[in-house]
């Protein structure tokens, strides 16, 4: 793997994880909370919770956008391949997508009808995570291949593993929710959240140990890759730190600390996408697409890199002017 | 038909239904969001607080448009791909890129203010507030411009080679692609009809109030104001709309050939057709009624000029001439009601009966849908017009599509027509009962001291933009 050139391309897959990353991190916890949202009370918890997210889902999910949009324009044969193996995975979540944005505003201006708005947020985040939980799946057991397209069949992302994946992001983005309401919420709600922060957890590290046990076997040469010079540094470098960020979550939800818990299931997330992303590399359809195969031009590439390097800086500072705007405990009151 | 035909129909309809139904709430925000931070801007500058009272009356119904926009947005940029892919494929390194600055410095921009604007009025002082306001304008108007910028260069490609795997790759400066020649005269077209279409509803919301209470000021200042906008900007999208067909008639002929209805080459002098009926088998408009030599004269400004009709275009290079005949007049027609509502509104302006005449106020609320109905036709002559083309003349409709299964495609489509019906539908009937509700003046203006504490003048709980969110 030495031989490999730095060049516009590496910096753009980079650029695609970091969205990837931006996005699992930023919706992830506001998907969470709907998926949470059955064991929130009607009244205060719901409303509550609701609030904490109404100002900042939208820019949340504009990182979903950024992904796709990334990967049509920096590796446009990945995005041709990748989007019809995947249609009724992506077609549903584009339409839990909807349900679950519009309940966002519908649940305010019907009370009469709020119990099945609320029905729609849960439902909507639960299958669009699900969906991107089946997604990663069957991106990492292989997409068929045919010259420049997809060659498979409508159902070959439907595998247990890709079910494995679905639950196990399912479990990983409701713990997301339940610590994002840990840090901004307090009394009852909060209460409950360290409770299921605990069980998601415990569950979490069950499903990551599940997945990583089946990746290697996946397809030989993600064995290969893992447990072969350098990619052993990955593999014994990443569960140790898995496996110590794990346990400073638990150890932080025993101190009843309020931020740490969010932050430790973030780094758990990043590392688990690091984890994947070296299991990948350097393909971006796995076995049968690398990332120079599918890139885009140079003159492409480059001309959005200018826009990336100038912008993303700037869109994380206003993002996170927007997050301190929102900062600190939210009432049932919401903005007022 | 075969089962890949039928696929490739169905992938069509479900790309029409979706991108319709999307187009139609940023036709909406594009305007709303430049029509609250003038609102803003007047609060600020003149401290009268019907300004403020109607922010806080149209953010309501801003909130919900956007979100409608947003969730069926997504749905297009994933779209190109699961339905589009040989497209996606050949066209990213071109297109990609487009759509890559419209997330970065539209979509971003949008969202990371929206909340802000909608939930920061006490979080924030004024000036930020109202920043935010302009930003979220800002970001519209900037995602407008790189779509279209897109769009257009499906329409007029330039810039480009097509390299060994067949994709459309950058050749020229991204300057010349993005500026390429149809997008000027796109853009401008598109953003006047955004706001004209605001400027309706708002009008047609405003005339609503007029006609049960002509006292209400919060309805004179939204309808005085959207009547300006429909007197001023009518006559100026006319304008535009003709150096658009100009250049259409420049770079896609076959386009305006069946706008025109012209199957017949006309050596010395085309008719214009006012109406009629296409037949596409007979290649000729039954019932035609029309004027002799003035097509010409609009698109040639020579009443003998030569114009050629679809007989010098193959047959699989036309597109379905009935729907662009007629979406086109559609358009058109919509146009003029616009053009008589504004001269309407200016006589009465003149006779200061702009309040007092309620066939003025009538007339306003039956236009209120008229400039969605025009965006769609216009934006139906355009897009059938290119057929049977995705980049025009270069790469077909029916090379673009993905690997699909009808099966599959029919499904989604079924599912798609059934959410967004119902969804949307619902999402509707929410703004029509914010519209319903007259606009009370809560806010009372603001003390001339610019050097005052500051904050956001108290106000009602129940009227703050983020009503409800408090409320069981």
């Amino acid at each position: 793997m030495s031989g490999i050139p730095f060049d516009l391309t590496v910096v753009w897959a980079g650029i695609i994880v970091f969205a990837i990353i931006g996005y699992v991190v930023l919706d992830g916890f506001d998907l969470g909370i709907g998926i949470l949202f059955p064991t929130l009370k009607p009244g205060t918890e719901r409303d509550t919770s609701m609030n904490t997210i109404a100002p900042l889902w939208d820019g949340n999910e504009t990182w979903l956008v950024l992904g796709g949009g990334g990967l049509m324009a920096a590796f446009p044969l990945a995005y041709a391949i990748i989007l019809p193996a995947l249609y009724a995975p992506l077609i549903a979540m584009l339409l839990a997508l909807v349900f679950r944005g519009v309940a966002f505003e519908f649940r305010w201006k019907d009370a009469g009808h709020r119990a099945a708005w609320d029905i729609a947020f849960f439902s909507g985040s639960a299958v669009a995570t699900f969906a991107q939980g089946i997604t990663l799946g069957a991106l990492l057991q292989g997409i068929t291949v045919s010259g420049r397209a997809y060659a498979g069949g409508w159902w070959d992302w439907l595998t247990p593993f890709t079910l494995l994946t679905g639950v196990s992001l399912l479990i990983g983005y409701a713990l997301l929710g339940a610590t994002w309401l840990i840090m901004k919420t307090e009394g009852d709600i909060q209460e409950k959240a360290y409770g299921q922060a605990r069980w998601l957890g415990i569950a979490l590290v069950a499903t990551i140990g599940a997945v990583s046990l089946a990746t290697p076997f996946l397809e030989a040469n993600y064995y290969e890759r893992w447990f072969a010079w350098p990619g052993i540094l990955a593999a014994g470098v990443v569960p140790v730190l898995v496996a110590l960020t794990t346990w400073q979550f638990f150890h932080s939800l025993a101190l009843k600390r309020e931020r740490a818990p969010f932050f430790l299931t973030l780094a758990l997330f990043a590392l688990s996408i690091l984890g994947l992303a070296i299991s990948i590399w350097p393909d971006v359809i796995p076995g049968r697409v690398t990332i120079w195969e599918a890139a885009a031009p140079p003159a492409s590439q480059s001309f959005m890199l200018v826009g990336a390097v100038i912008l993303v800086p700037v869109i994380l500072i206003y993002t996170g002017w927007a997050y301190w705007v929102f900062r600190g405990k939210t009432g049932e009151s919401g903005y007022h | 038909m075969v089962e890949s035909e039928v696929a490739l129909l169905l992938a069509r309809i479900q790309f029409a239904f979706t991108v319709s139904f999307h187009f139609l709430f940023p036709a909406f925000t594009i305007g709303l969001a430049s029509f609250l931070m003038v609102l803003e801007g007047l609060w600020l500058a003149t401290g009268r607080g019907v300004y403020m009272t109607l922010y806080k009356y149209w953010i309501k119904i801003f909130a919900v448009v956007f979100a409608m926009g947003v969730v069926s947005g997504i749905v297009m940029s994933y779209q190109f791909g699961t339905n589009w892919s040989v497209f996606s494929d050949k066209t990213g390194p071109i297109i990609g890129p487009l759509m890559a600055y419209e997330v970065l410095t539209a979509f971003f921009l949008e969202a990371g203010f929206l909340g802000v604007m909608l939930f920061g009025m006490k979080k924030v002082g004024r000036g930020l507030h109202f920043t935010a306001t302009c930003a979220v304008a800002g970001g519209t108007l900037l995602s407008a411009f790189w779509i279209l910028s897109a769009n257009s260069w499906m329409h007029t490609p330039v810039g480009f080679a097509i390299n060994d795997v067949g994709q459309f790759v950058p050749d020229a400066s991204w300057f010349e692609i993005i500026f390429n020649p149809s997008f000027p005269y796109r853009l401008v077209h598109t953003v006047i009809a955004a706001f004209l279409t605001t400027s309706l509803i708002v009008g047609a919301v405003g005339a609503w109030h007029l006609l049960k209470n002509r006292n209400n000021p919060g309805a004179q200042v939204m309808f005085s104001m959207a009547m300006w906008m429909a007197a001023l900007m009518t006559p100026v999208q006319i304008f535009a709309g003709d150096q658009h067909g100009l250049n259409t008639l420049e770079h896609q002929p076959v386009k305006v050939m069946a706008m025109e209805g012209h199957y017949d080459s006309h050596p010395d002098g085309a008719p214009l057709i006012l109406f009629g009926l296409p037949n596409d088998k007979l290649d000729r408009v039954d019932f035609a009624l029309s004027i002799p030599k003035l097509s010409s004269l609009i698109l040639k400004h020579d009443l003998n000029a030569p114009l050629a009709g679809l007989d010098t275009v193959a047959k699989e290079d036309r597109p379905p001439v009935a729907i662009v005949f007629w979406s086109f007049r559609i358009m058109v027609g919509l146009g003029f009601l616009m053009l008589a509502l504004g001269l309407f509104s200016l006589l009465a302006r003149w006779r200061s009966k702009l309040y007092d005449w309620p066939l003025l106020h009538r007339f306003a609320l039956v236009m209120g849908p008229s400039g969605l109905i025009a965006v769609l036709a216009g934006w139906v002559t355009t897009e059938v017009g290119r057929q049977p083309f995705t980049v025009y003349g270069l790469l077909r409709t029916a090379d673009s599509a993905s690997p699909l299964a009808a099966p599959a495609v029919a499904t989604s489509l079924l599912v798609f027509v059934v959410v967004y019906f119902t969804v949307f539908g619902i999402g509707t009937l929410y703004i029509m009962r914010l519209m319903q509700k007259p606009p009370q003046i809560d806010e009372t203006d603001l003390p001339n001291h610019p050097t005052r504490s500051a904050g956001i003048t108290p106000a009602p709980a129940s009227l703050a933009p983020d009503e409800g969110r408090a409320s069981k």
